[in-house]
């Protein structure tokens, strides 16, 4: 009847254009991302703007984002705070003169001239008037503190050591699981694989005996020789790389009077490059966090302290300074940050991948 | 793929069986770093570490080690700091363990999403925290939730929630641990993401043409084909929980601070061994910790028929 004369094209109230329509999801997912990334990150933040700050700030009960001050205003040769007073004229930046309960007196900065006025309000309510004043102090003195500079260069070099021992060891025996038929040797990749679930704590005890029998303990050789024996995630890693690198060119390799040696280093290694970055890396990553073996083994012995042990000493102290614990953070994970994004793509796509895959 | 090795043939066995001989002595040659440290740094010691499990060994009196029998043993019925660094630990699997599952995973479908902007960036940058040494990740948390200054309280704050004192009160340490792992999901998230890429497209174009939802695919495609990857992660933050140490230590000053609520299994031992010195209770820890994470990997992979799905039969 009526209602079908009514029946103009009746559109709903929100009716979104194709193109709006194709880009909605979009929109929210990358709005969701960039907000789940900013809290995720936020902690850096944290880190980075209270390295500025100095412990006033950090202290400051109407504690400020940024670092910042509050502003004084000089009056005829005494300062006095800027507060934020609520006037009739609005919200006023006025100099507290002389602070009363219920009322008190203040002079405007811009117009010193006029003198000192009353204002009705209680002045602790009021917020005090802000600049941004960082202080780059903590940065030296947190450097100095924790002898950041001997704590790298310990670091340094056990990390350095211990890579190149890793990575010599490693290569040599993924090759030899992936290129040669010796008896047994499935059983032997078994149990080695099956080393990964065997927690370090077992094997502690004995080996801190052992080293300290043979006069290595508080030294840095406990933290290094080890790992010039091989690894199980970097043999691992390793061999499915070499397997899947042609057999037929080794093969023509060896038809031509190359030994075994000559075949992993002309044949094997250039092909490897990306596989030995990574495990190199994880080990440098590796060394530079390791925490249990230095404490254990170095105990007592500052002058070789790594940094990760070095600035848990510092731990106490810095809780009570929270400025010189961030700037002593940022300075510590420079290092780590900048070749983690020169080589991101090493941990964040590929190889990562392939060798814990299968 | 292992290719079946020709087996030698009568006429050419001798130059073979000589060629066979030279591989085996090339390849023990290259295998040979593992084979001494493997013997040397874990077979040993492993043995070693079980027979000190039978003594009153103490590195400063080792004239006076005795044989203990199984005293050691136990003692772990009678200690109750052992039943509390194994209620610690049990606590933590149970509050950390879902998040280290959950966590990642959503990452990993968050930066899979074709909806996403700037996909590979997401990725360095979720993944970057995990990069950050422990030390400085529990010192930016702890400021970050520091009673009074953090940004955690603060912003709690915001909707007139009072915060707890994080790491100070031992109901909540435990939590503020938890909270702070989320820094090291990268790893997992990574794996994750590996896992997603690999769900056939043409799953999810059948599940679309059958009507099914975005949550129904997510339940019925995408966790059926991901679950070998889940079973992984949690095997991994299980024997992870057993081994938690750094973090427990740097926040309790080694000490299991507040009230023995951070006392973790890992913790407990490393005192008993290196501060108490009682090494030979010290490698008892570490064996019983060694049967354990066995057991639970074992469980699990018995129970996994029963919810890993893979793909081609095994």
């Amino acid at each position: 009847m009526a209602s079908q004369t009514l029946s103009v094209p009746a559109k709903p109230r929100f009716q979104l254009t194709p193109r709006l329509r194709k880009l909605l999801p979009y929109i929210t997912i990358s709005t969701l991302g960039l907000v789940i990334l900013l809290l995720f990150l936020a902690p850096l933040g944290y880190m980075s703007l209270t390295a500025f700050k100095t412990i006033v700030q950090v202290r400051d009960p109407h504690s400020q984002w940024l670092p910042a001050s509050p502003i004084n205003y000089t009056y005829q040769g005494v300062e006095y705070p800027l507060l934020l007073v609520p006037t009739e004229d609005g919200v006023q930046e006025l100099a507290l003169v002389r602070p009363g309960r219920e009322e008190s007196d203040y002079v405007d900065p811009q117009n010193p001239e006029a003198g000192i006025f009353t204002v009705v309000g209680r002045w602790r309510t009021f917020e005090p008037v802000y600049e941004f004043n960082p202080t780059t102090a903590n940065f030296p003195t947190s450097w100095e503190q924790v002898n950041l500079g001997r704590l790298f260069r310990n670091t340094i070099i056990i990390a350095t050591l211990g890579t190149i021992g890793t990575l010599l060891s490693s290569v040599l025996v993924a090759y030899g699981f992936a290129r040669f038929r010796v008896p047994g040797i499935s059983i032997l990749f078994i149990i080695l694989i099956s080393t990964i679930i065997l927690p370090r704590q077992v094997t502690l005890i004995p080996t801190y005996i052992f080293f300290r029998t043979i006069g290595w303990g508080g030294t840095w050789l406990p933290l290094i020789v080890p790992h010039f024996f091989a690894n199980a995630y970097n043999v691992f890693l390793l061999r499915q790389y070499f397997r899947s690198i042609p057999r037929d060119l080794d093969e023509a390799a060896t038809l031509d009077g190359a030994t075994p040696w000559q075949v992993l280093w002309h044949v094997i290694l250039p092909q490897s490059i990306p596989a030995l970055i990574a495990v190199g890396l994880f080990h440098f990553f590796f060394a530079w966090n390791d925490f249990f073996e230095p404490l254990v083994y170095l105990q007592g012995r500052e002058d070789l302290y790594t940094i990760s042990i070095g600035m848990t000493q510092f731990n106490n102290i810095f809780n009570t300074q929270p400025g010189l614990a961030m700037a002593a953070s940022m300075m510590a994970i420079a290092l780590p940050l900048i070749m983690f994004f020169l080589a991101q793509r090493v941990f964040v796509q590929g190889i990562v991948v392939t060798g814990v895959e299968k | 793929m292992a290719k079946k090795v020709e087996q030698p043939q009568g006429k050419q066995a001798k130059p073979r069986n000589n060629l066979m001989r030279r591989e085996i002595r090339w390849g023990l040659l290259f295998l040979s770093p593992w084979l001494i440290g493997f013997f040397i740094f874990t077979l040993l010691p492993t043995l070693a570490s079980l027979v000190f499990s039978f003594t009153n060994y103490n590195p400063l009196h080792p004239d006076q080690i005795s044989f203990a029998g199984l005293s050691n043993y136990a003692r772990l019925f009678t200690d109750p700091f052992f039943r509390q660094a194994i209620g610690v630990t049990l606590r933590f699997v149970l509050i950390s363990v879902p998040f280290a599952i959950i966590i990642p995973l959503g990452l990993a479908l968050l930066v899979n999403s074709e909806h996403l902007l700037g996909k590979n960036l997401y990725r360095t940058l979720f993944f970057m925290p995990s990069m950050i040494p422990v030390v400085v990740n529990v010192m930016v948390w702890r400021g970050i939730m520091s009673t009074e200054t953090g940004w955690l309280n603060r912003m709690l704050g915001v909707f007139s929630i009072q915060g707890p004192s994080w790491f100070q009160d031992e109901r909540w340490v435990l939590p503020a641990l938890t909270l702070m792992g989320v820094w090291g999901v990268g790893n997992a998230m990574i794996i994750m993401l590996a896992g997603l890429q690999n769900v056939p497209t043409e799953l999810y174009d059948a599940a679309k043409v059958d009507g099914a939802t975005s949550i129904q695919r997510f339940r019925h495609v995408t966790l059926p084909i991901i679950s070998p990857i889940i079973f992984y992660q949690l095997v991994l933050a299980l024997i992870g929980s057993f081994q938690y140490f750094t973090q427990a230590y740097i926040v309790s000053n080694g000490r299991g601070d507040p009230n023995g609520s951070t006392m973790f299994y890992n913790l407990y031992l490393y005192r008993t061994a290196f501060n108490f010195l009682d090494m030979g209770y010290g490698a008892t820890l570490a064996w019983v910790m060694f049967v354990v994470v066995l057991l639970i990997t074992i469980f699990l992979f018995r129970t996994q028929q029963r919810w890993v799905y893979y793909a081609g039969g095994e």
